[in-house]
């Protein structure tokens, strides 16, 4: 869990002087980041900062006024979401991420939706992570609890076997208990090899897990650094950790 | 020592709590005991009138689960759904007979070089019906042609309004403005007297439990049955059904998913194309052809999909046959106070229907979605 590792690693999702926002206002003026293949990487700040314009922006749901995004090298700004996915992209929201009247099984087929085959055995094991699923493919996602719905929404977006995931907060709204229970399962994914950019409002939590992570304030880069360093700093620990 | 009396409850606040209770009852078990009370009801009392019912909401039923469908993926009330309806009906007529109205009063004028009827032995009947195959050959052709029309006017009218991000009333109100020119269209190429596809006689069949029926309408309901069985089986075992139900529910995490929204769109309309000229062939087949029909049928249309919970398939289905059945069993009825009500008010039964369920249960019978 140190940062020395992760630069030697290949780039896998970068992001230059992203710009962008909705209607005449611009929430976010020049973010970059960069995600390493396998790396985890967390962006923290305050309410209001553009962390989860920020995903929109890279996942394509929101046009980039300047700026680019990079997946694997590939210049990719601006392509929808059904050109993203096949590419090894995969986003989960914050909120409404499960199909609530869809079965747990026809959720997961929905997160393979562009691929054709191989549905059952991929299916096996996602549900091997999420063992709680595993004995309920057949029930509606609508009656699942908060905790259980976020553990699908991860399933979904593993379907694809993707290379980065984009996780928006996946600690909100859940008890202290599940939080921690989601954090582990989502250390799992990261050790199978996925890299993972979450944004998390869940500072303390998200630091402590993740390699590295960037400080977003105002739509602006204000720090970065290895999460153990930004845990340990004074002033992080005073702005957005309330400590 | 002092006792404590206790306080007389005041009258007005007693009333208000039956009030509520009968309120929490009738939309809740009550609503179900009643209709249900009712059907029973109308088994036995009126039995011919029923039967007919379950063949009007059948046909309700199907038209139901096309506004529906259309509903759920595109979230809009697909105003124009009757007269689409009722130009299918009229576009099988051309296959078939190859005609439309030409300028003089009684003028035909032959526009298809060929025609279903040409085919050999296409219009003698089949059993006791009153049409022969070609009947299917010509429904068949309008369902092809009624997807292409409905996918030209995605692309040309509501793409452009999605991709303006409209709100859901100009949708609607485009639709309204797109039924009258259908029913412009159909008045201009067919003319507005009633017409049927095969004159003459129709024939009744006698089933068990003293009930008896066109030969026809056993078709229509025969027909009605199998292709709500095809939806439902498209809708729930099929990639593009899950996908469609996938995007009722969520078109956002659809669309994050990786599902092309705008082929599931596409595709949305072809399958309501093909609802839409079943729904309307038979509708022609058990009324008539009749330009007016297809504005007067979307208010049974909309009391349907409203009653069933209007994104909901299965609801769309029982609420078209409560509306069908519903509709024929009251104008039978001798009301006190009322006398006859006469066969006029068949819609407006459905009007009733609606307002009270917006006004009990506005999510419909089977409440909000999960």
């Amino acid at each position: 869990m140190s940062e020395s590792i992760a630069p030697a690693r290949p780039v896998a999702l970068e992001t230059q002087d992203m710009t962008t926002g909705y209607g005449e206002v611009n929430i976010l003026h020049g973010v970059s980041t960069r995600v390493h293949e396998g790396e985890m990487v967390a962006i923290i700040g305050p309410n209001g900062a553009g962390k989860s314009t920020l995903l929109r922006a890279i996942f394509g749901l929101l046009p980039a006024r300047e700026g680019t995004v990079h997946l694997h090298g590939d210049n990719v700004t601006g392509q929808r979401p059904d050109a993203l996915v096949p590419k090894g992209l995969g986003y989960v929201p914050q909120v409404d991420n499960v199909f609530p009247s869809l079965t747990i099984m026809e959720n997961l087929e929905m997160g393979a939706f562009v691929r054709r085959n191989g549905l059952a055995e991929r299916a096996d094991q996602v549900f091997r992570l999420f063992p709680d699923l595993a004995g309920r493919r057949g029930e509606v996602a609508g009656r699942l609890s908060g905790g259980q719905r976020q553990m699908l929404a991860l399933a979904r977006a593993l379907m694809l076997d993707p290379s980065v995931l984009l996780l928006d907060e996946p600690s909100a709204s859940l008890s202290p208990k599940m939080v921690g229970m989601i954090f582990e399962r989502i250390k799992e994914i990261n050790d199978g090899g996925t890299a993972i950019l979450l944004v998390e409002q869940n500072a303390r939590e998200a630091l402590s897990v993740c390699h590295r992570a960037y400080v977003l304030a105002m739509g602006e880069n204000r720090l970065e650094g290895a999460a153990q360093d930004l845990l340990d700093s004074e002033e992080v620990g005073r702005l957005y950790l309330g400590a | 020592m002092a006792t404590i009396e206790a306080q007389p409850i005041p009258r007005s606040e007693q009333w208000r709590d039956y009030r509520r209770a009968a309120g929490a009852w009738l939309i809740g078990p009550g609503l179900w005991i009643i209709i249900g009370a009712f059907m029973v009801w109308a088994v036995f009392a009126e039995r011919d009138a029923f039967v007919v019912g379950v063949v009007a909401g059948s046909i309700f039923a199907l038209g139901a689960l096309g506004l529906t469908l259309i509903y759920g993926v595109l979230k809009f009330g697909h105003f124009a759904h009757g007269d689409m309806m009722m130009l299918s009906g009229y576009l099988a007529f051309l296959f078939l007979s190859g005609f439309i109205v030409g300028e003089k009063p009684g003028d035909q004028l032959t526009i298809l070089p060929v025609t279903v009827n040409d085919l050999p032995g296409a219009d003698d009947p089949i059993w006791k019906f009153s049409f022969g195959y070609g009947l299917w050959v010509a429904m068949i052709l309008a369902g092809a042609a009624m997807a292409v029309i409905l996918v030209g006017l995605d692309r040309f009218v509501y793409r452009r309004l999605r991709v303006r991000k409209s709100g859901i009333v100009i949708f609607s109100i485009a639709a309204l403005g797109i039924a009258i020119a259908t029913r412009a269209t159909i008045l201009f190429f067919w003319g507005p007297s009633p017409r049927l596809y095969y004159p003459g006689i129709r024939e009744r069949v006698d089933l068990p439990f003293d009930v008896s029926l066109l030969a026809d309408q056993l078709f229509i309901l025969a027909t009605a049955l199998v292709a709500t069985a095809v939806v439902y089986w498209l809708l729930f075992y099929t990639r593009l059904g899950k996908a469609m139900r996938a995007m009722s529910d969520n078109p956002d995490l659809a669309r994050v998913s990786g599902i092309n929204t705008d082929r599931i769109i596409l595709q949305t309309w072809i399958v309501a194309g093909a609802l839409i000229a079943v729904a309307g062939v038979l509708l022609s087949l058990q009324v008539q052809l009749d330009p007016e029909l297809g504005f007067i049928l979307l208010l049974p249309l909309f009391a349907s999909a409203i009653l069933g919970g209007l994104g909901n398939p299965v609801g769309a289905l029982v609420g078209g046959l409560i509306v069908g059945i519903t509709q024929e069993v009251a104008v039978t009825l001798d009301l006190p106070l009322l006398g006859d009500v006469s066969a006029g008010y068949k819609f407006s039964v459905a009007f009733l229907i609606l307002i009270l369920i917006l006004l009990v249960r506005p999510n419909g019978l089977f409440g909000a979605k999960v």
